[in-house]
């Protein structure tokens, strides 16, 4: 959480162990020693996190209510969704987050072209997800799929006038469909929101790696993110079978 | 800094060692996350009722839960966060079944 | 020290004392230290600044409201305009006074004290912490400025979704943004508590007011976030109509009420932990005696933190949840006072033999235990099932709420404020005004609130501004009660102002009090400590204070 580093070249920044008193340029001082700081660190972004799903929690349960309520609704709405896409966007995500955490291993052993080189990885894949993202709204958008004024039920209502294989559902439950693709919209935003930020802090590791900050025994911010990383990518494991997979099996 | 005397031990009462996960470690959890996402997709196209969202969410936790013990490190951290995690979970499956218990008690029948 | 006077107050020798030359309040000098300030009693100070400016203009709102009911006829305001009061007043004071006030004033300042350490786990997200306040509050500001909200504090949808064209999603934004600010204050507190007290400090040995700050801050960790979601749920549902709570499109409007009450319910438990915090310091100082039952007020904060979250519906009960859901939701309800009656039963063993004087804090304290024991009684009644049909939306839950908040948590921030008043600038407040205040407070409040019970028994409902005529007297009481309140409050602005230039010089310990936070000068330094304490006696310890003191130098030569 320090932005005033000195970039020191002191040779006795040894590695350090609980006995010797040596302070890294990070090392804030209403802190008695640095292993209280990182503990401190990875705590609060820990806590960080608890908000973070009770955020994304009063989703989930509007979720889980609806799909109860309206699921021949929520199973039409899944199925306008490509599960080619989404299998590939879930396992792009898994891979960003295999990245990340081999960043933080690379932070801890000190090789800063690694570290560079996992942060450059975690950042693609990301991009990569956030870009079939668009692909898939963008797609919804032209069908006419995203809630508000132009949302047109006249597929789910006669599917066969538009070639498709599905039963038609009646009128007001294919209004549901709506409350579907609210969630679909409300949960995926949100997510892609925390992904970009993500995205946006990830760059500014990359900088500050480059300036060989964190490959000298100070990696908590690299830590601290991995796991806010890896969170956005665990709401996405959720959100893939949830949103991607109700109801795929042949009727 | 300081000739810091921590008698009691407030700072780190559990030792935590600072634990370095190895690459393998990740490698095999990587390996594994993605075999359930495959194994995810497989499961949707199976017709088995009632247990399809059932076995949809259990692989999703378990590679949740895969993800928080091993790249998120919790498994090599303190009881502290361990506990803390636990709470996060904890508080959101309050929120979840006290509002359902709501919903499902209704008499309207569409539950 | 005498054993005979009416009061514990020890100043030193006005003749001869003087400020410490150095403290954190002129350590750096220059608007810009302050606002980039790292120091957790700086901070303290500019949330106390802040916080009483908004106060008095959610008391503005009140009085207009009171003054409204004057009269049965709705003459005074249109009734937009009076939602809109109405609405202000509980957005200001529940979201940017009550929720920070304790904590972000006296918890800040003394926390990082109390425990032996110098600063909280993260001074940049407390000083971010204040900011964001800021920038919910001129969100909130904006939203009046522009014309107001007039759902209610509450928002209830869908009158706040689909019926109203009024400022709501403003409102929302700023109530959103001034929510963080209360996370970060939170997780400040927990990270600190957890990790970074003084060598020897166990849990056992914290002041009661830490962990009441550390019930008050899980509450704020883990609730706060669904307030999030919820606002910004009905901001997305204005705005781009994603239908979650319009039953047109499918959404059940009560999906709002529980999302939302999930927070607002540990909200109040947020408010009134931290002030049962200073409870506990003031009855301990004022009756020279340690707090009776230590371990079981500990643990009742705790578990007040945690039955809090299992109750939210009990607000809910009239607005469609299922009887079986309402029965449960009832059930619990009992439970979670028991937590709190555990504290007042504890405070009145303290007070049983000891030595009690009745200072300004002190008198604070009596008005809190008398007041939150009614509030809170009258809390139980409403949650019962069969009450609570004939009693809710009435002014029976405002008088409610309002003696828990206003009679219960008001008066022990004035208690903190006024009992760690030379702490934090080094001077003594005027005690037989501050006396007259909180009499005047007192006398005010009883005669604002109590009729308002009677009203919601007899059945006038709330955030109406029209009633019928027999009413009338008793609004005609509440009213005259809300000014006399309003004089009460308005004199310790003045007489505190007055102090930080005129007041006599306070002493380390004009208390006489343990605690860290009085073994170190006044004001303290910005580093709080020359040395870290080593901590090796329990808290509440009177015979370890009076062998210190002893051996104490306190005169030169």
């Amino acid at each position: 959480m320090d932005n005033t580093i000195v970039a020191t070249t002191s040779s006795t920044e040894a590695a350090v162990e609980e006995h010797v008193h040596v302070s890294l340029p990070q090392h804030r001082h209403h802190f008695e020693t640095e292993e209280q700081q990182r503990e401190a660190g990875t705590f609060g972004m820990w806590l960080f996190l608890l908000t973070e799903i009770m955020f994304f929690g009063g989703m989930f349960f509007a979720y889980l209510l609806y799909r109860n309520w309206y699921y021949d609704a929520f199973v039409v709405g899944s199925n306008q969704l490509s599960i080619p896409l989404g299998g590939t966007n879930t396992a792009i995500l898994i891979t960003s987050g295999f990245f990340m955490a081999l960043a933080v291993w690379a932070a801890e052993v000190r090789k800063k072209g690694l570290l560079l080189l996992f942060l450059v990885l975690t950042t693609v894949f990301g991009f990569v997800f956030l870009g079939i993202k668009y692909v898939e709204y963008h797609e919804k958008w032209e069908l006419h799929h995203i809630p508000g004024a132009h949302f047109d039920v006249s597929q789910f209502v006669n599917p066969k006038a538009y070639g498709l294989k599905e039963e038609p559902l009646a009128p007001d439950m294919a209004q549901k469909v709506q409350i579907y693709f609210s969630l679909y919209f409300a949960m995926t935003g949100m997510h892609a929101l925390h992904m970009i930020i993500g995205v946006c802090i990830l760059f500014w590791l990359m900088w500050r790696t480059q300036r060989g900050d964190f490959t000298s025994g100070y990696v908590a911010p690299i830590e601290n993110f991995a796991l806010y990383w890896h969170f956005v990518d665990i709401v996405w494991l959720f959100l893939f079978p949830l949103l991607y997979l109700i109801n795929r099996h042949p009727i | 800094m300081s000739e810091h005397h921590d008698a009691s031990n407030i700072t780190n009462p559990e030792h935590a060692q600072h634990h370095v996960v190895t690459p393998k470690v990740y490698g095999i959890v990587f390996a594994t996350l993605l075999f359930f996402t495959w194994l995810t997709v497989y499961a949707a196209f199976k017709d088995l009722g009632i247990l399809n969202p059932v076995i949809a969410l259990a692989i999703a936790s378990t590679k949740a839960v895969i993800v928080i013990l091993f790249f998120m490190h919790v498994k090599f951290q303190s009881k502290l966060i361990k506990m803390t995690v636990a709470c996060g979970f904890f508080t959101f499956l309050v929120l979840i079944t006290m509002t359902l218990s709501d919903y499902m008690s209704r008499a309207w029948g569409l539950w | 020290m005498s054993a005979t006077s009416s009061t514990i107050l020890n100043l030193p020798d006005q003749r001869t004392a003087s400020l410490p030359k150095r403290s954190y309040l002129n350590n750096e000098d220059g608007l810009l230290s302050w606002l980039l300030t790292g120091d957790h009693k700086r901070i303290a100070i500019l949330y106390l600044i802040s916080i009483t400016i908004f106060f008095f203009i959610g008391g503005a709102f009140a009085g207009l409201i009171r003054l409204e009911l004057l009269t049965p006829q709705p003459d005074l305001v249109a009734s937009d305009t009076y939602n809109k009061l109405f609405s202000m007043h509980g957005i200001i004071m529940v979201f940017l006074f009550l929720v920070p006030s304790v904590p972000a004033t006296l918890g800040n300042f003394l926390i990082p004290i109390m425990l032996g350490t110098r600063d909280l786990a993260f001074p940049k997200i407390n000083l971010l912490s204040w900011y964001l306040y800021w920038v919910g509050g001129i969100f909130i500001m904006t939203a009046l400025v522009l014309g107001g909200v007039d759902t209610g504090w509450t928002f209830t949808t869908p009158l706040s979704t689909h019926y109203l064209n009024t400022h709501v999603v403003t409102a929302a934004l700023g109530i959103f943004i001034a929510g963080f600010s209360s996370i970060f204050t939170g997780l400040n507190f927990i990270v600190t508590i957890h990790r970074m007290r003084a060598p020897g400090m166990t849990w056992f040995r914290m002041p009661l007011f830490v962990w009441s700050h550390y019930a008050a801050s899980i509450l704020m960790v883990l609730g706060t976030p669904v307030l999030a979601i919820t606002l910004t749920l009905v901001a997305l549902e204005r705005t781009i109509g994603i239908g979650v709570f319009d039953p047109t499109k499918g959404g059940d409007p009560l999906l709002f009420q529980h999302l939302f009450w999930f927070y607002s319910h540990p909200a109040v438990y947020i408010m009134i932990l931290p002030g049962m915090g200073v409870i506990s310091e003031i009855v301990s100082t004022f009756s020279r005696k340690r707090v009776f039952g230590y371990t079981a007020v500990a643990f009742s904060s705790v578990a007040i933190a945690l039955f809090g979250f299992f109750v939210w519906a009990h607000h809910m009960f009239i607005m469609g949840v299922s009887n079986y859901s309402a029965l449960v939701f009832s059930l619990l309800t009992m439970l979670v006072a028991v937590p709190s009656a555990i504290k007042i039963f504890n405070w009145a063993f303290t007070l049983q033999k000891g030595s009690i004087t009745f200072e300004t804090p002190m008198l604070y304290a009596f008005g809190f235990m008398g007041l939150f024991t009614i509030g809170g009684m009258t809390g139980v009644f409403l949650g019962a099932l069969g009450m609570d049909i004939h009693l809710t939306e009435t002014y029976f839950i405002v008088a409610h709420f309002h003696f828990v908040m206003v009679g219960g948590m008001l008066m022990a921030f004035l208690s903190g404020i006024h009992f760690w008043w030379p702490k934090m600038t080094g001077r003594m407040y005027p005690e037989s005004l501050s006396k007259l205040a909180a009499v005047t407070t007192f006398i005010g409040f009883n005669l604002t609130f109590l009729p308002q019970f009677v009203l919601g028994y007899l059945g006038m409902p709330r955030r109406y501004h029209a009633y019928p005529p027999e009413f009338q007297v008793l609004n005609v009481l509440s009213t005259a009660g809300a000014t006399v309140l309003g004089v009460g409050y308005v004199l310790p602005l003045l007489y505190l102002a007055w102090s930080l230039k005129y007041g006599p010089i306070a002493g380390n310990n004009p208390w006489q009090a343990t605690g860290l936070e009085w073994q170190i000068q006044s004001p303290p330094l910005t580093e709080n400590f020359i040395e870290i304490p080593v901590v090796d006696y329990e808290a509440y310890d009177y015979e370890w204070l009076a062998k210190k003191m002893e051996q104490e130098v306190t005169t030169v030569g």
